[in-house]
């Protein structure tokens, strides 16, 4: 790692802190959301929405990818596209099923 | 040239205290590590291919004794020299997992990729050699356990290559066997293609930009994203399908499944099509694994063979690069039979088609390098060559398993078995002999026998095209592939069961057909001619090491300053112009290059 | 031998990154494959099943709340840890470092009496396809917990030693395990709803 200058890593750990903050805050929604008496649709998709944004906030500033290098962000990029292939394709294949 | 990069090795000195065991066995050298891999490769092929002999025997000569080694295999396996059904189906599924996963891909990227890559691209080692010293092992313990699994309680795994379930989880213990030394070879997979990766985007030479990699770096970085990103699906699967086996559970067990009369005891839910997807969505990819590290060796030996730079060069990595990613979304089409409606089959049909044509691209594009070479008619330019059109019958014959309608006919028959096997033997094998012929002298400083070269080309094509032919004609008249009996028993594969016996005669010729290979290989140790460092003329950065390369490869790190194959520029003074040597016309210091901040694509 | 080659520690100019960096990378991306082949399993044995319980019928919802408390402060103190041996004060490192592991320790309590008492009740992987995929999912992630909990006890004790032989590629390593923990802190935040609340 390059040598940080003290004030940009306090603001880096200014950062952490409140993302620390909404992490803990939205898991008390998402909780607090599955007690309600919602459809199963906005149940399933309130609760993915909201692990996003998690998943983001941690891949973003935890992990720093919101300034990554390009060459790693291709990479993940290609491994969603994959991702996002072996979780639909097999669904979809198994709902087109002819029937019998 | 040497003036200009005075970087000297330090490491020469301590290499030496290491002993035997560090420098041989527990070796972090990626040379060593390269010939480990290929040496256990080759024994793991042969292993198959005897597999496969005793297979081919029962074929032509269904419940016959067999001879001579019949009665030794036990009562267990073949009682009286005559073999069990159960058998026949361990050596199947055996034969398939140990030629794809034991055999061909170890060689072909454990082997050729450590040895060749961080040469070509001017590297001392891999990014990280002690991962590469554990991939080995994993593999090899992984070996161990496949090879054991012969000797559990029920034999070895009989339910094919593909597992699949229900049978599979109901099956011996042979299957439990089967899963984790599966999983210690897909550990090993994914160390090694990690490895591939970073050492082809951080370890290049000054100069050696993304557009001047040799087509076999490429070929090696791509097969390393397919490992990379397709075994994991299949990890997952296989430790599903312990948990089924282990714990009891019903991932891939229907309620109500009736075996041998009895119901059986599981709680049920479960799907036997996720295991197809999941295994299919790495084995796809995984026909790509073995086909592209051949392809790169073919494109460097017919480059280096004909004299002249790759046609297409640029068109053929960006074939690989779409080929790739196609590889991820086609995997269905394994799975036409399944129960998939139009749409979807639809869907995996285009998607199939559309694959064709990169793989057409490349080798239309290697094809055309031939035109108006002057053509060296050396082994490995022979198995290169040979690779051409055998390629060329094992892909045209899949285009009619990709389309579902034809696919309902030839699903499950020998028609399949000839179309990949044309792909993987007389294709990929041929390629790795090709490479062997193409890399020993840098290996081990000494040529292979011309002459026992050609005497193991010439019958070795014979004799593949003679197994595998028949298949086709066999396929075509619907006999079923993984009958124990070869067709015996079915009115309709009557007229051509006579072919079981051509395969035959044509197997145990090919098994004689390399020994020329095995007494070249070892006798051309000691006994072959002496070579320099670059014995075939040629332009890559491997070439520049002494042969064998020592400790850390490069006296001085080498600079490329050019396209990987400038064969017969006009105006120079000899035909070939290497990647490493500054320009000879222009006087004053080279140019090295700008290091472009090259994109990386899977 | 390892020191002759490139980048391990430096940046290489045109790519912008170290080995270890992208190598964990890479690896993590190997990982998403693994954990979404389960998930995509998951989805195809939910989509096709008749009844599927939910899943506060069956778990522990407040435990696994308090698991998620948990595992989310361990990420913080991670990336605090890292960010102090960017600050070159050791002891903080310690500190953060620590409690990471012992965070790590608390959730693995957690998940234990969680286990026991699903056992207690005569609840099995093989009861129903709902609690094979849970027992495989988290212990699949426990078996992650577990790696990475090794590499940060390693690093908080005999593995520190390097900070003072070679700092910059200790800071290396502690940001590659980092990178590895929040995946596996990430990997959680989708378990926790898909599993638990769904």
């Amino acid at each position: 790692m390059t040598t940080h200058d003290t004030a940009e890593i306090d603001k880096h750990v200014r950062t952490y802190i409140l993302v620390f903050v909404g992490l803990m805050a939205l898991t008390l929604v998402t909780v607090a959301v599955s007690y309600l008496d919602l459809s199963i649709a906005a149940g399933v998709g309130l609760a993915l929405l909201i692990a996003a944004v998690k998943g983001s906030l941690v891949a973003c500033f935890f992990m720093h990818l919101i300034n990554e290098r390009k060459l790693i962000l291709a990479v993940l990029l290609f491994t969603v596209l994959f991702f996002l292939a072996v979780l639909l394709l097999p669904v979809l294949t198994q709902s087109n099923a002819v029937e019998i | 040239m040497g003036e200009n990069h005075e970087t000297t090795h330090s490491e020469e000195h301590h290499h030496q205290e290491l002993g035997f065991w560090r420098t041989y066995v527990f070796s972090v050298d990626h040379k060593v590590i390269g010939i480990q891999y290929a040496v256990t490769g080759l024994s793991f092929l042969f292993f198959g291919f005897c597999l496969m002999l005793l297979m081919r025997w029962q074929l032509a000569y269904p419940g016959e004794p067999f001879p001579l080694i019949g009665k030794l295999l036990g009562d267990s396996r073949m009682p009286g020299g005559i073999m069990l059904p159960e058998f026949y189906n361990q050596l199947g599924a055996m034969h398939g997992t140990i030629m794809v996963f034991l055999g061909v891909v170890p060689l072909a990227v454990g082997g050729f990729g450590n040895f060749v890559l961080p040469l070509q691209i001017g590297a001392p080692d891999m990014a990280f050699p002690r991962l590469n010293m554990a991939s080995y092992w994993s593999y090899f313990l992984g070996g161990v356990v496949m090879f054991l699994s012969f000797f559990v309680p029920g034999g070895a795994a009989q339910s094919g290559w593909t597992s699949y379930p229900p049978l599979s989880v109901i099956a011996e213990s042979g299957q439990t066997v089967w899963l984790l030394g599966m999983v210690f070879l897909i550990t090993s997979s994914l160390l090694g293609s990690v490895n591939f990766i970073v050492t082809v985007i951080q370890l290049r030479v000054e100069g050696l930009t993304f557009m001047r990699l040799p087509f076999f770096v490429w070929s090696q970085f791509v097969t390393a994203f397919l490992l990379l990103l397709a075994f994991p699906p299949l990890e997952a699967a296989a430790f599903m399908q312990l948990m089924d086996r282990v714990a009891n559970t019903s991932f891939f067990m229907p309620a109500g499944l009736v075996v041998s009369g009895q119901l059986v005891e599981v709680s049920g839910g479960g799907s036997p099509l996720l295991w197809q997807h999941l295994f299919w969505f790495l084995a796809h990819p995984e026909v790509y694994v073995l086909i592209l590290p051949a392809l790169g060796i073919v494109a460097e030996v017919i480059a280096n063979n004909t004299r002249k730079p790759l046609w297409g060069y640029k068109s053929m990595v960006y074939s690989v690069l779409f080929l790739a990613f196609m590889s991820f979304i086609v995997w269905a089409h394994h799975m036409f039979l399944t129960g998939m409606g139009t749409v979807m089959s639809a869907f995996f049909q285009t998607t199939t088609m559309i694959i064709s044509i990169p793989s057409v691209v490349i080798i239309t594009a290697l094809l055309l390098s031939l035109w108006g070479g002057s053509i060296r008619f050396n082994t490995p330019m022979l198995f290169a060559l040979a690779f051409l059109p055998m390629f060329g019958i094992g892909g045209l014959t899949g285009l009619p398993l990709g389309l579902a309608a034809a696919d309902i006919h030839l699903h499950d028959t020998y028609y399949v078995i000839g179309h990949f096997h044309y792909v993987v033997a007389p294709g990929t094998i041929f390629a790795l002999f090709a490479g062997i012929y193409y890399w020993y002298p840098k290996a081990t400083g000494r040529k292979m026998s011309e002459f026992l070269g050609k005497l193991h080309f010439w019958p070795s094509l014979l004799f593949m095209n003679g197994i595998f032919l028949p298949m086709f004609i066999q396929g075509l008249a619907g006999v079923q592939r993984r009958l124990f009996d070869g067709g015996v028993s079915y009115a309709h594969a009557e007229p051509v069961l006579f072919l079981n016996k051509v395969m035959t005669h044509s197997a145990w010729g090919l098994a004689i057909a390399q020994l020329p290979f095995v007494i070249n290989f070892f006798l051309s140790l000691k006994r072959g001619e002496k070579v320099g460092s670059n014995p075939w003329q040629a332009t890559t950065i491997e070439w520049l090491a002494p042969s064998p390369p020592p400790h850390g490869n490069f006296a001085n790190v080498p600079v490329a300053y050019r396209t990987p194959y400038e064969y017969s520029v006009p105006g120079q003074a000899s035909d070939y112009h290497p990647q490493f040597e500054p320009d000879r016309r222009v006087a004053g210091p080279p140019d090295p290059g700008e290091p472009e901040a090259a994109p990386a694509t899977a | 031998m390892s020191e002759a080659i490139p980048y391990t520690v430096d940046i290489r100019p045109d790519t912008g990154l170290n080995n270890v960096k992208l190598g964990m990378w890479l690896f993590l991306a190997s990982e998403v494959m693994l954990f979404g082949a389960l998930f995509a399993g998951y989805i195809l044995l939910r989509v096709g099943s008749e009844d599927w319980p939910a899943g506060n019928s069956i778990l522990n919802v407040p435990l696994a709340t308090l698991n998620t408390i948990v595992l989310i402060t361990s990420s913080v103190t991670m990336v605090m840890s890292w960010a102090s041996l960017l600050r070159k004060s050791f002891d903080k490192y310690r500190l953060y470092m620590g409690a990471t592991v012992l965070l790590v320790v608390v959730f693995l309590v957690i998940k234990t009496i969680e286990y026991s008492a699903k056992f207690d009740h005569h609840l099995y992987p093989s009861t129903s396809t709902f609690l094979a995929i849970y027992f495989t999912l988290t212990a699949l992630h426990g078996l992650h917990v577990i790696g990475g909990m090794a590499v940060n006890a390693y690093l908080w004790g005999p593995g520190a030693k390097m900070w003072r032989s070679a700092p910059e590629q200790f800071t290396n390593r502690v940001e590659a395990a980092g990178l590895f923990w929040h995946f596996v802190d990430l990997v959680w935040i989708f378990l926790f709803p898909v599993l638990y609340l769904l």
